[in-house]
This record gives C-alpha cells, sequence and structure tokens, in this order.
C-alpha cells in the first residue's frame, strides 16, 4: 500500500516542543493532547485554551453574484449578512443529505470566506464549484494559504486583547473584523467549537506561529493552555456542536440533526430545498438526542440505544465521558417519538446500561 | 513514574504484564499501554470466582480516546480484583505495575507461564511500534 505523508500544520513544531502527543488525524499530523485531556478541557472551561485548527478548510468566494451563489449553495440565509457579520449553516446536495456544515463570513460587499472541515475540503470545492459554473463568482480554495488558531474559554477576551490595539469587545458572537494580532494582520472572528466565548483568528500560514506563540506567553500567566484534538472533542460534545463524520454526514439531513435553526425556507431556493420540505411535511422519522449515560463506561460511535423492550432503535454517533459534567454523555439518532426525561439502554461491549433522553446542549456557560 | 520495563515481569503482545509467586499470577497493563491509552477513566473488571481461559477478554480499560479490551496472560480463576481502581482509575496512569494491579489470578496451568514474554522480548516489540 503506499504511504501518503502527513500533512503538517504551520504550528507542527509548536506542537512538538510543546510535547503535543501527535496523531494522524484525516491525514493531518496533530496533537490529541499536551498535558492530558481532561486538564486542557478544564482550563477552557475556567480560563483558556489554544487550538491549532490550520486544518480546517477556506473557500473564498468572489463576484456579483456571490451572494446569490451562496443562497443556493447553503441552507441559511446569506443575504442577511452584513459586512463583518459570520453564519453557520449546512451545505446539501440536492437529495438533502449533507455535504458539510461550515462557516460564512461576509468579508466585504461581493466578498466572503467559506471555512469548512479539513476531512471535506476537496469534495466541499468540487461541489461547490459545480453549483458555482451557474452564477459569476469566482470560488478559490485557499485552504494550504491560511493558519487557524482558536482561543476559547472565559478569559480568552482578556488575553488576545493584550496582543491587539483594536478593542476586541466590539466585535459581537458571529461578527468577525480585519485587525493586528501580535503585529500581524489577522481576521479575528467571535467564534468557536467549544460553548465558550472566544475567538477564532484567521491569517496567513507564515504568521501562524508569531501569534500562537505571542498569545501562550501572554496567556499562560492566566492559565491559558495549549488544547489537543480530545480537549477540542470533549467540550464541542458537551456543548453538543455537530462533528462532522460522526453527527452528520451524506445520510443524515439538517431537520433530523437538530439544525433546523439553520434552514431558512423562506429566501428562496437552495439546494435541497425539495428534499427537506418533503421531510418536514412527513414528519421527522428520527432526530439526534442528547443521553445521559448511567455508571462511567463511555458510549461510542456505533454502540446500538434499545428501548424499554430493549429492541434496537439507534446508534450513537457521539459519546464521552464528561469532564465538566462527571457523567457520560452521547449523541444518537432515535426515533422521533421518543420524549426527553424517557429511559433508553445503550449496548456498551457486553452490558446494556441504563441511560436516560435529555436535552441539548449537556452544557451551557454562565452568561 | 515507575520504570517502563520491570526486569522481573512476564509481558503479552496485547500489553499485559503478569508477576507469579507460587502459582498466583498479578496482572495489569504496562506503561506503554496506558501511555497509548491517555488518561484512563474507567476500568472495567470481572467478578471473583471467574474462570478464564487464556486469552479470554476479562476486562476493559477506557480512555477518553480509546477502549482497550484486557486478555487473560494465563489460564485460571479470578481469586481477587483491585477494587480500588473503580474509584481511583488514575492509578493505571500513575502507577501502572503498583497500584493499578487489576487481577490476581490462581494459575491452572503453570506451563502456559514459559509462554510468555520476557523482559528484552517486549522491550523489543514496544520498540518495533
Amino acid at each position: 500500500m503506499k504511504k501518503i505523508p502527513l500533512k503538517k500544520t504551520p504550528l507542527y513544531d509548536a506542537h512538538v516542543r510543546l510535547n503535543g502527543k501527535i496523531v494522524d488525524f484525516g491525514g493531518w499530523n496533530l496533537p490529541v493532547q499536551y498535558s492530558g485531556i481532561t486538564d486542557e478541557h478544564n482550563a477552557a472551561r475556567n480560563a483558556a485554551g489554544i487550538f491549532d485548527v490550520s486544518h480546517m478548510g477556506e473557500l473564498e468566494v468572489e463576484g456579483p453574484q456571490a451572494e446569490e451563489f451562496l443562497n443556493y449553495l447553503v441552507t441559511n440565509n446569506v443575504a442577511k449578512l452584513v459586512n463583518g457579520r459570520a453564519l453557520y449553516a449546512a451545505m446539501c446536495r440536492e437529495n438533502g443529505k449533507i455535504v458539510d456544515d461550515l462557516i460564512i463570513y461576509r468579508l466585504k460587499e461581493r466578498s466572503y470566506l467559506i471555512v469548512v472541515n479539513a476531512a471535506n475540503i476537496e469534495k466541499d470545492f468540487a461541489w461547490a464549484e459545480s453549483i458555482a459554473r451557474n452564477y459569476d463568482v469566482s470560488l478559490r480554495n485557499a485552504s494550504d494559504q491560511y493558519g487557524q488558531i482558536a482561543i476559547q474559554g472565559p478569559k480568552a477576551l482578556k488575553i488576545l486583547q493584550k496582543l491587539c490595539t483594536d478593542s476586541l469587545e466590539d466585535i459581537g458572537v458571529f461578527f468577525a473584523k480585519r485587525l493586528s494580532v501580535a503585529g500581524i494582520e489577522a481576521l479575528v472572528a467571535r467564534t468557536g467549537y467549544t460553548g465558550e466565548d472566544g475567538f477564532e483568528i484567521y491569517c496567513q500560514s507564515k504568521d501562524a506561529m508569531q501569534i500562537w506563540d505571542s498569545a501562550i506567553d501572554e496567556g499562560a500567566p492566566h492559565g491559558l493552555k495549549p488544547c489537543g484534538l480530545g480537549a477540542r472533542d470533549t467540550l464541542r460534545l458537551e456543548a453538543a456542536l455537530m462533528l462532522y463524520g460522526n453527527d452528520i454526514d451524506e445520510s443524515t439531513h439538517p431537520l433530523e440533526a437538530g439544525l433546523g435553526w439553520v434552514v431558512k425556507w423562506k429566501k428562496g431556493d437552495f439546494s435541497g430545498r425539495d428534499f427537506l420540505v418533503e421531510a418536514k411535511e412527513n414528519g421527522l422519522k428520527r432526530t439526534l438526542r442528547g443521553l445521559k449515560v448511567d455508571g462511567k463506561m463511555i458510549p461510542r460511535i456505533g454502540y446500538e440505544v434499545l428501548d424499554s423492550s430493549e429492541i434496537v432503535c439507534g446508534k450513537v454517533t457521539s459519546g464521552t465521558l464528561s469532564p465538566t459534567l462527571g457523567y457520560p454523555i452521547a449523541l444518537a439518532y432515535l426515533p422521533a417519538e421518543i420524549q426527553d426525561g424517557e429511559k433508553v439502554l445503550v449496548k456498551i461491549r457486553n452490558k446494556t446500561i441504563a441511560a436516560e433522553i435529555v436535552p441539548t446542549p449537556f452544557y451551557r456557560r454562565k452568561k | 513514574m515507575s520504570e517502563k520495563f520491570p526486569e522481573e515481569l512476564r509481558y503479552t503482545d496485547d500489553h499485559e504484564w503478569a508477576s507469579v509467586s507460587e502459582n498466583i499470577a498479578t496482572i495489569g497493563i504496562t506503561h506503554h499501554a496506558q501511555d497509548a491509552l491517555g488518561e484512563v477513566v474507567f476500568v472495567d473488571l470481572p467478578e471473583s470466582g471467574k474462570e478464564l481461559s487464556k486469552g479470554d477478554t476479562f476486562g476493559a480499560v477506557e480512555s477518553i480516546k480509546a477502549v482497550s479490551d484486557l486478555y487473560s496472560p494465563i489460564s485460571g480463576k479470578v481469586i481477587e480484583i483491585n477494587s480500588v481502581l473503580s474509584d481511583e482509575p488514575g492509578n493505571v496512569n500513575a502507577d501502572p505495575y503498583g497500584d493499578a494491579w487489576m487481577v490476581k489470578i490462581e494459575v491452572s496451568d503453570t506451563a502456559e507461564l514459559e509462554e510468555l514474554m520476557d523482559v528484552a522480548a517486549y522491550k523489543n516489540l514496544v520498540d518495533s511500534l
């Protein structure tokens, strides 16, 4: 078998220097942890965490019909965006199934940045290109030129502010601003994947290391810690944020995934609309639900969920032992008629463990 | 951190260790195994009295990252389990060859012990990974 060399982000040397445990993450050399998943998780919840997310993809869209193109491409309403505003959306095939979930930033009039999942960059670009043919737009895969760093947690604002002369407090949630970070020109967005307040910083690849090192120097005395993929996953799962490939993929659609809030029916036509209208009218057969699981064993992807008569009624898509809550949590697609508070069973290896259907997110930060 | 490859132990290619005294084998997982798993959050152990054949799954060790089955290095009866691990799973990381022993097995066929790896063979295995 031909071995494909793993890709490195511009921060690879920092991960090695910080004793990160490097793993193959979908073809990328990335740290699964540095000091330990729980320690990093708690840092992001109680102080701040810094994450290398440079593997994420960036697609640039420009042109007279950029807005019309994007509004057909994704489920949310891009026409609502003003300059410096971002939105989360699903991108669906014509059959309503999810190609990817993504964030779109309106940089200026007729100019947008789409941020997509690393594992989907080529697929997303190919799909977007096939739609772009019908519009007067240019679409560019600029993923290799971007570094991306997330700083998340209650002290994220305070720490990042030390590196910036412009006020960050003025940047509202899901807004972004071009400004100087540690002397580097960057796009600073108040977005994240942890359930905490925080920022995602987009810069040129070559500049990522300077921002990373400066943030760690300023942040470490305030409890900022580098966080790996392990903590990224436990943090996002407590906040019930979707992980593409686990909770959503091309066998799921946005309505059953609980992403109905980013599907805008009144904006006009979009890819997948007809299917989703029909799915909505017929009523959802299954929905993605939260499970609070007894004991300490971790319900993992693919494990079966059984109803009260011990018949298989769904499968776990993500699960962990929640570091913040201290008990196992999971997401699973289950029959829509199952209510919050109902009891089910999760098959964990040779045991059946009791679980309760609970509302998500599992964790909500105190404002 | 305790030493990574204690001389006096016997090892399996599934990264368990066994310490044998008379006909009682004490079993745990190796330094390498706990390091590969990361922070252990749960240890699933059998009931005392369970009869095991060599290679049987007798439990599991879970970290946030992964779950790893435990395979018995030898045949015999479980005579004691380390119940402290249910409250202190982190012992597996802190002291894999000491506080984090998992089960004691009354060995039914001491000849099987000869099939386990010595420290040199196990060290070669880990170095080759």
